[in-house]
């Protein structure tokens, strides 16, 4: 899929180095086939009627009136311009420039609102409520992702977020009932993160055990545990023990009431408005300081860090820690921020859509949050689609994350390669 | 740091080899071990050996099961509240709660003195052999992608498929009495071992990791057969809108061998020719060779002119059609009124555990498949009888995996001697490259 092209160092007064440059066809071939899938679905096989949109809340500063589009007209507008964007995106790869980040995200959008439109023709969207929904949905994604990349950054393969994920949940369901104080909760949902990450990193990184295994066996008694206490200590005790304060939503004054973005973005949970900070300090730290720089080097080649004498398995140890303390944090989404009490195996496999998130956000810390919200948007997505009746059976939705996952990793869809010592113990 | 001790021995005393040998020269070189000789080594080689570390971590870990269960009981609690002017009442609240634990969780799984009569009493036995069934089935299927490399963690949708082929089968045509099982299990195995085939394609192919491959076509095959389950015509059952399929047809059930009183059904003796397939395709057959080569190391397998590519993609149609195996025993055996998109009921996740605490080896999984069989049919009657949640057996069942993959933990915990350093090197050697070889 990827020609190679080399121009030849010129004579002249400077030195100029020779350039590989790669082209990889990939994202245009995708980009391509979802505009024909476009075209066809959408466009042939168009469903008449018109779909209305609700873009307002009534808290709103600025109310916008209800879109209302002819779903047929809309959709062909919409498949053309899709087109367009692939063309664009090919027309890049010829000139041997990368296609940008922010042409993937503009034809995901654009493509996810044509079908919208579809889908939803002669019905009404409440495009604040998906969204909000959506958000709600991926912050356990993200902060498992954000866990995940870090773990896997660093060289450990953490299959554990589900565990970790639900030892969060439920201690900082306990934790904040009997304390009745929710900042509690989201402490001791961190230390629970890190308890399982310990396990994890000893198995690991001390008694050299297969990554894989670890983390698959920590599932297993993560979710054996918790749902071993619920039953015997938490549902005969329901009010005391299981029955934590919330966390109220906090309207942030301006921001709050821009259109569309104000109620999704920053009419939320302090836990939300905690991600935000963490994802902006992930990506940072992990790119721009020492201990970033460190942590890459650790997880891509072992031995060369060690030579310049970074502490491998110190680095490892405490990277898998910090890991499992934010997907622990992201845990207790689910009980103070979301469903209001603990109940057993309530993750539901968020951890292994987190997992999907960090490969198919090729281990970058921001791909990873936009596939988080992504995979969350497509879950939210099936579930507004099934009140107002899809002609899309809901299980195709939910399937999405997985599919999309598979396709990453095989490399149909843009180039997915882990670092080079991701699951390997390093053994001096 | 245990590990770390046992290469720093076998660096400074690399004569301990012959120790066996001669006595004089080992008492010269090792002047720590007194009675060094043939019998301590013999007893270090017994101590430090598989099964009884395999032991040692059931032990330990059903310890750890009665300390949760001892202290989530609430007369124990109770009595905790006085422990000082009266540790009497503590000690026996704690003893009863475990013992009544561990003593339903026998009688549920092997023998009940208290009913009446032999084949009464014998019927727990015949609760975990069926239990067990499926997870050997499965188990051999995790087993044999171990011992290429692979890591099919995708049971749970290799098993849906697996179900959901032969119980369509089963359930929509008519067909003979025998021929019609037969058909219903060729349909469910050749299920099974597509899916698992397709991860396997996946990995010749492109490289993808079989691990992530294998956990998202869980979710796509637990997703698509819930559509399928949920859709009319497809595998509804006609006239219901629940996502449940019709019952089984009589021509297609596995007949029960012990006659109406017994669940355990004829599943179990073909699990038993299933044990003995894999364990003639790994250590008799030129195919089950080049499996090994391949798990040993892919490179080495390369240079000797074996087609890795397509050893990882027959082994996962092998691993995939064991666990489809599996889930045909659930649709056919098990529960034959019809299955809903739980029909998996985790043995997927299940088998990874049996697999390894079996060693990857085909009757060694036999054994681990019995024991959580029996783990499994205790817990339902220590649920039933004591009020201890099943989900016990789960911490039991991955603690035990835990401690068997970390042989220096348990060492430590029992004070246990260390292995032969050479053998000890050995391992470490294994383990570090089996850790390259997975990834």
């Amino acid at each position: 899929m990827s020609t190679v092209a080399e121009t030849p160092a010129t004579r002249t007064s400077k030195v100029v180095l020779e350039k590989t440059v790669v082209k990889s066809w990939k994202a245009p071939i995708a980009l391509g086939i979802f505009s024909v899938i476009a075209i066809v679905l959408f466009g042939i096989f168009g469903r008449s009627g018109t779909t209305h949109f609700r873009i307002s809340t009534p808290d709103d500063l600025i109310q916008i009136p209800d879109l209302h589009l002819p779903s047929d007209l809309t959709c062909w507008i919409l498949a053309v311009v899709l087109v367009g964007l692939a063309a664009l995106a090919a027309w890049r790869v010829q000139v041997a420039a990368k296609v940008p980040l922010w042409l993937t995200i503009i034809f995901t959008i654009i493509f996810l609102f044509a079908f919208l439109t579809w889908a939803a023709a002669g019905a009404l969207i409440p495009i604040p409520g998906l969204l909000i929904g959506a958000v709600s949905l991926s912050v356990p994604l993200i902060f498992g992702a954000l866990s995940g990349v870090i773990c896997e950054r660093t060289g450990v393969v953490n299959i554990a977020i589900e565990g970790q994920l639900l030892a969060g949940a439920f201690v900082s369901a306990l934790v904040a009932s009997v304390t009745r104080q929710p900042l509690a909760g989201l402490v001791a949902a961190m230390v629970a993160g890190v308890l399982v990450s310990f396990v994890l990193a000893a198995f690991a990184i001390k008694y050299i055990v297969d990554q894989i295994i670890v983390g698959v066996v920590l599932n297993v008694l993560v979710a054996g545990l918790t749902g071993f206490l619920f039953s015997k200590v938490l549902s005969p005790n329901e009010t005391l023990l299981n029955n934590p304060p919330r966390f109220d939503r906090i309207d942030i004054p301006i921001l709050g009431q821009i259109p569309i973005i104000g109620p999704v973005l920053f009419n939320q949970t302090i836990i939300v408005y905690i991600m935000y900070l963490t994802i902006a300090a992930v990506a940072y730290a992990l790119f721009r300081t020492r201990w970033g720089l460190r942590t890459r080097s650790v997880g891509e080649h072992p031995h060369a860090a060690d030579t310049v004498g970074i502490k491998v398995n110190a680095m490892r140890f405490w990277n898998v820690s910090l890991g499992g303390a934010i997907a622990g944090f992201g845990g207790a989404y689910f009980t103070l921020g979301s469903v209001g009490s603990f109940t057993k195996e309530m993750t539901a496999g968020a951890g292994f859509i987190a997992l999907a998130a960090v490969i198919f956000g090729r281990w970058d810390p921001i791909r990873a949050t936009l596939a988080g919200l992504l995979f969350g948007f497509a879950t939210n997505l099936q579930s507004v689609l099934g009140v107002i009746g899809s002609p899309v059976p809901s299980q195709f939705m939910l399937m999405l994350p997985y599919v999309v996952t598979i396709f990453a990793v095989a490399g149909l869809v843009g180039m997915s390669r882990p670092p080079a010592a991701d699951g390997k113990p390093y053994i001096k | 740091m245990t590990t770390r001790k046992d290469s720093k021995v076998s660096k400074a005393e690399p004569e301990k080899k012959p120790a066996a040998s001669s006595a004089a020269e080992t008492q010269a070189a090792e002047p720590v071990e007194p009675q060094s000789g043939r019998w301590s080594n013999a007893v270090r080689e017994i101590l430090s050996g598989s099964a009884v570390m395999s032991v040692m971590a059931i032990v330990l870990s059903i310890i750890i099961g009665g300390i949760l269960i001892a202290a989530t009981d609430t007369q124990v609690q109770q009595t905790a509240g006085y422990f000082f002017s009266r540790p009497g009442d503590m000690l026996k609240a704690i003893w009863d709660s475990v013992s009544g634990a561990y003593s339903s969780l026998f009688q549920g799984s092997i023998y009940n003195f208290r009913r009446p009569g032999f084949v009464n009493g014998i019927k727990p036995l015949a609760e975990t052999l069926t239990f067990a069934t499926p997870l050997i089935a499965a188990g051999l299927g995790v087993a044999l992608g171990f011992r290429a490399g692979l890591f099919n963690i995708g049971g749970r949708g290799q098993m849906l498929f697996g179900a959901a082929a032969a119980g369509w089968v089963a359930f929509s045509f008519d067909l003979p009495y025998g021929l019609h099982l037969l058909i219903a299990l060729v349909a469910g195995v050749a299920a099974g071992g597509l899916w698992g085939g397709l991860a396997g394609f996946l990995k010749a192919r492109t490289g993808a990791h079989e691990v992530i491959t294998t956990i998202m076509l869980n979710y796509v095959a637990f997703y698509f057969v819930y559509w399928m389950l949920s859709t009319p015509g497809m595998l509804q059952a006609p006239g219901s809108n629940n996502p449940k399929t019709p019952a089984m047809k009589d021509t297609a059930i596995l007949p029960n061998f012990f006659g109406p009183n017994f669940q355990l059904h004829f599943g179990f003796f073909i699990v038993i020719g299933a044990t003995f397939f894999v364990w003639w395709l790994l250590n008799r057959s030129t195919l089950g060779f080049q499996f090994r080569a391949v798990g040993f190391n892919p490179n080495a397998a390369k240079t000797a002119g074996m087609n890795v590519n397509r050893m990882y993609f027959y082994v996962m149609i092998f691993s995939g059609a064991l666990v489809g195996l599996a889930g045909v025993f659930q649709v056919l055996g098990t529960v034959t009124t019809g299955f809903s998109s739980g029909i998996d009921a985790g043995i997927g996740f299940d088998a990874i555990t049996v697999a390894l605490l079996g060693r990857s080896k085909p009757w060694g999984v036999f054994a681990a498949g019995l024991l959580f069989g029996a783990f499994k049919a205790g817990g339902f009657s220590m649920q039933a009888s004591q009020g201890i949640p099943i989900d016990i057996v789960l911490v039991v069942q991955s603690m035990i995996v835990l401690f068997i993959a970390a042989p220096p933990l348990v060492r430590a915990v029992f004070r246990l001697p260390k292995p032969n350093p050479l053998a000890a090197a050995n391992i470490a050697k294994l383990q570090g490259k089996k850790a390259v070889v997975t990834k």
